[in-house]
Formats: C-alpha cells, sequence, structure tokens
C-alpha cells in the first residue's frame, strides 16, 4: 500500500486516488503539424527504472489532481504538489 | 549430456543415482560471438534453441544477470492459451500452441503440458455477445472454442457461486479446450539444455551495463564479466526493455507495471482446469502439486519493483471468492509479482530496431510465458533472415507511427488498460 502526501488532505492511503500517467509528458502545441512531435506524446515514454514524476487524481478525497515524485524502483515518495502549480 | 528416457532413469536408479550429467554446461564467455542475447528467461532461451536448431546459427551466448528464469519466467502464472482475434495475433499465438504441443518431445524436457481446457466465465447478455463473436472468430481461423449456456457450466463447473446472492450472475461460460497449464521452470529448463546441447553458451551472473559501439553501430556489450564482442545483439528482457534500450538511445512505446499472482495450500482435486471471472480481473487454476494459482490486476501504476501492494490482494482474494465461495478459507502459501513490459497497444513488438546492430522481443504485457515457444522461433528467424517471419510481421515497433496498433482490448494507448 502507497501512502500518497496530498497536498491539501495530508498523508492518505492509495486506494483513494487514481493513477494518472508519467507528468512529464506534455502535449504539443495545437498548431504543431509534425506528426513525429504528436508520435512521441501519444506513444512514447521515458519509463524510468528510479525517480518518476506521476499524475495521481485524488479522486476520493479533495478530488485534485497532484503530482507525485516516487521511485519506481523502491516505490519511496519524495514529495508532491498541485498539478495546477506545477503546470503554471 | 545424456538423453533423459525411462532407461536413463532404470540405470541411473540402479546405479544410485551418482551418475547423472549436469544439465547444461556453465562456461566462461568468450570475447565473441556471431549472437549475444541478453536475457536467460523463456523467450531469449527458446530464441538460441531455435537460432541452433532452425538456423544453424550456434556461436550464441545467453546473459543472464540473475539465474535462468528467476524473471517473469518464474513470476506468471503458467497459464497457456490462444483465445486472440485481432489479425497479428491469431496466427502468431496459434503458432505457439502448435509448438506447445511436441514441447516436451522436442526438448527431450517434460514441460509437463496440461491440456486442461480455459473456460471465460461471463456475467451478462451483452458480455456473452462479445465472447460469442471472439469464439465465432476464432472457429473462423482454425482455432476450437466451445461455447455453454447457464445450465451446461453448472454441470461443468458446479463449484461456482450460482446462487441469488452471488455478486454477478452466471449467464455461461466460454472455452479453448486446447488451453491449459505447463510448468514454467521446465520452460526455461528444457530450452536451456536443449540450446546448450547445440552448443549455445549459457552465463549466468553477467549483467550487460552498456553497449559497445562502432561508428553508431551496435557491435557487443559491456557486463560485468567483461565485454563481448557480437555481430548481433538481441534483447530478451522482460520488464526492463525500456533500460536497456535508453542505454541504445532508444524510447520505447513502453510503461513497466506489477502483476501479482499467488497460491494456496495445496488441497486436493477441485479446480480441474483454468477459470476466468469475467466480472473482475481475476483467473485460477490448480496445480499438479494442488495449490490454487490465483492472478489477478496490474497493481495500477509504474513500478520495476518486483513486489506487489496489498490493495490488489484485497481485490484478487474478493474475486476468488465472489466465484468460488467454497475456497474462502484456503490460506495463502504464497505472492509474488513480475514486472511486465506494457506496450501502449497491449501487443508486443519483436523485430530489428532502429539502432544497428540491435533486436528486440518485448512488450510481453501479461501473455508472455503462453508466447515463449513462437517468441523464441519467430525472434530466431527474424535475427537470421534479417526480416520477420509471416507470424511476427505485424509485431513491428514501426506499427504505432504508421497507426497499425494490435489493440486486442480496444483500450486505446494506456497501458495499464491492457
Amino acid at each position: 500500500m502507497l501512502r500518497i502526501p496530498c497536498p491539501v488532505c495530508g498523508l492518505r492511503d492509495e486506494t483513494e486516488f487514481s493513477y494518472g500517467e508519467d507528468a512529464s509528458v506534455r502535449r504539443p502545441d495545437m498548431n504543431e503539424a509534425d506528426q513525429k512531435v504528436w508520435h512521441d506524446y501519444v506513444f512514447i515514454r521515458d519509463n524510468p527504472r528510479g525517480p518518476h514524476k506521476e499524475y495521481w487524481h485524488h479522486v476520493s478525497g479533495c478530488r485534485q489532481w497532484i503530482v507525485v515524485d516516487r521511485d519506481t524502483l523502491t516505490h519511496e515518495i519524495f514529495g508532491s504538489a498541485l498539478a495546477c502549480e506545477v503546470a503554471a | 549430456m545424456s538423453h533423459y528416457s525411462a532407461l536413463a532413469i532404470l540405470r541411473h536408479g540402479l546405479t544410485g543415482n551418482r551418475h547423472w550429467s549436469r544439465a547444461w554446461r556453465d562456461p566462461a564467455p568468450k570475447p565473441k560471438y556471431d549472437v549475444v542475447i541478453v536475457g536467460g528467461g523463456g523467450h531469449g532461451l527458446a530464441t538460441a534453441y531455435y537460432l541452433a536448431k532452425e538456423h544453424g546459427i550456434r556461436n550464441v551466448a545467453v546473459l543472464e544477470k540473475g539465474w535462468l528464469g528467476g524473471g517473469n519466467t518464474g513470476r506468471n502464472t503458467t497459464i497457456v492459451r490462444s483465445n486472440y482475434m485481432i489479425p497479428g495475433n491469431s496466427a502468431f499465438y496459434d503458432r505457439s500452441m502448435r509448438l506447445w504441443d511436441n514441447l516436451s518431445q522436442d526438448l527431450n524436457y517434460n514441460v509437463m503440458l496440461s491440456r486442461r481446457g480455459y473456460y471465460f466465465v461471463f456475467h451478462s447478455p451483452g458480455q456473452a455477445e462479445g465472447l460469442r463473436r471472439r469464439a465465432n472468430v476464432m472457429l473462423a481461423n482454425g482455432i476450437e472454442a466451445e461455447f455453454f449456456d447457464r445450465a451446461q457450466i453448472m454441470k461443468r463447473l458446479p463449484f461456482l457461486d450460482y446462487s441469488p446472492t452471488a455478486r454477478f450472475p452466471i449467464y455461461g461460460a466460454f472455452l479453448q479446450p486446447r488451453a491449459g497449464t505447463a510448468r514454467h521452470d521446465a520452460v526455461a529448463w528444457g530450452y536451456a539444455r536443449g540450446a546448450d546441447k547445440q552448443g549455445v553458451d549459457i552465463i549466468q551472473q553477467c549483467e550487460v551495463t552498456n553497449y559497445i559501439w562502432d561508428n553508431q553501430k551496435i557491435v557487443g556489450v559491456e557486463t560485468t564479466r567483461g565485454s563481448i564482442r557480437a555481430k548481433k545483439v538481441a534483447l530478451a528482457v522482460a520488464g526492463h526493455t525500456s533500460h536497456l534500450a535508453a542505454k541504445a538511445g532508444l524510447r520505447l512505446p513502453i510503461e513497466t507495471h506489477i502483476l501479482q499472482a499467488f497460491v494456496t495450500e495445496p488441497v486436493k482435486p477441485l479446480v480441474d482446469h483454468v477459470i476466468v471471472y469475467g466480472a473482475a480481473h481475476f483467473y485460477i487454476s490448480q496445480s499438479d502439486k494442488g495449490g490454487l494459482v490465483l492472478g489477478g490486476d496490474l497493481d495500477g501504476f509504474n513500478s520495476y519493483a518486483q513486489r506487489g501492494g496489498l490493495p490488489i490482494v484485497e481485490h484478487t482474494l474478493q474475486s476468488a471468492k465472489a466465484l468460488i465461495p467454497s475456497i474462502s478459507r484456503l490460506r495463502l502459501l504464497r505472492q509474488w509479482a513480475g514486472v511486465m513490459d506494457m506496450t501502449m497497444d497491449g501487443s508486443p513488438i519483436i523485430g530489428k530496431m532502429p539502432v544497428e546492430g540491435l533486436w528486440l522481443t518485448g512488450g510481453w504485457n501479461y501473455g508472455g510465458f503462453k508466447a515463449i515457444p513462437a517468441s523464441g522461433y519467430c525472434f530466431a528467424w527474424t535475427i537470421a533472415k534479417g526480416e520477420p517471419h509471416p507470424d511476427n510481421a505485424a509485431f513491428t515497433l514501426e506499427r504505432f507511427e504508421r497507426g497499425y496498433q494490435i489493440d486486442e482490448a480496444g483500450a486505446g494507448p494506456y497501458p495499464k488498460a491492457h
């Protein structure tokens, strides 16, 4: 069981959250016409073995999207932030 | 290397079992090979076996960072099946089923294949329609499939929950009679012994740390046991494909997720088949030793840890109890997790990589074990001939940019959803 620190609600169980995806992925500009850029956005992931920034939705809590900094090998969580603040 | 037979057992028995030779050699790595295969699980060993047997390429090394079959080959629920319907998948998985048929004889090693049948239980009229379609497509492709309504399935699987209080009512089940289970370790060991017999070097405790480059071409690998040069480097590394591809400068359509499985204490024969619960992600079979083998869903987030979390333990055991109430008091003996390459369309990748000198079989999602014979056969063909076998021609890396995804689940580019 992961214990995820929500910036709003504090330390909560993994079961209250829904996993989003790799938070380093950014949607290209809508005027982008290069197929490869869109292909990489939709399909390609770094998939690191180690520190990973990822989206979680606190769906059974404050309903905020957050970005969690977690190690994919050890499951250690280093911190989190509201997604709206990370994106800004 | 002695041939295994009833006579050999008798002869060795009479001499006190003191003269069995080891099943494969333990050679030191040579400085140069024609093909180096990274990963000594089922896929890597099968590839080495078929390279030697079908294509006469015997100057081959299989490098394994731990021990043979210590990755996902030893961390699955041992189910073999081919109930696929999408072009690209059907022919490939049925080739695998046909190779499983004679595998024990071919390898002279008992892989304990048990064609016990694979039931998929469904719980609504809509689900029945969907599975009827799947069964019809399979039949059209020459893969046997049978369909049973509730009354028939009550006779065949009497221990499921048919009561009015069942969490999900059982409408019937779909059966692939030729599907079943095999002994996972024996598959790795059988292929290892078969490959070794033909001259392949199997090198354990040898982790690949980097590639050797010559003019933007991969010409070998750096390992914890020294540099090894090779004309072709082939990756068969289960959940760690992205990690080794990244060292070659490649980014792939893969995320690594963990999948758990469980074994209960042994009981008398109860579950004669492989049974899949249609209402949640859950499947069950009984091992020859008597333990019930349970499998569930992914933990649901990127992970390389070979251990699972408690939420999925709870989910899997709830599903078990909802389907077969009588097993609710059995205790779990063991639980483990494997790391899966989950691709963006749920189908594997077999072929040449955009980097010269590098080949890959990976992205096996949940389905790597049953695919071992065909994966080895087709990957060996691809490496030897430089072009794919017709059965793996669809499993290219380029299919994603060309719009030819093979999405059996229809789940879209979400690896955790396949």
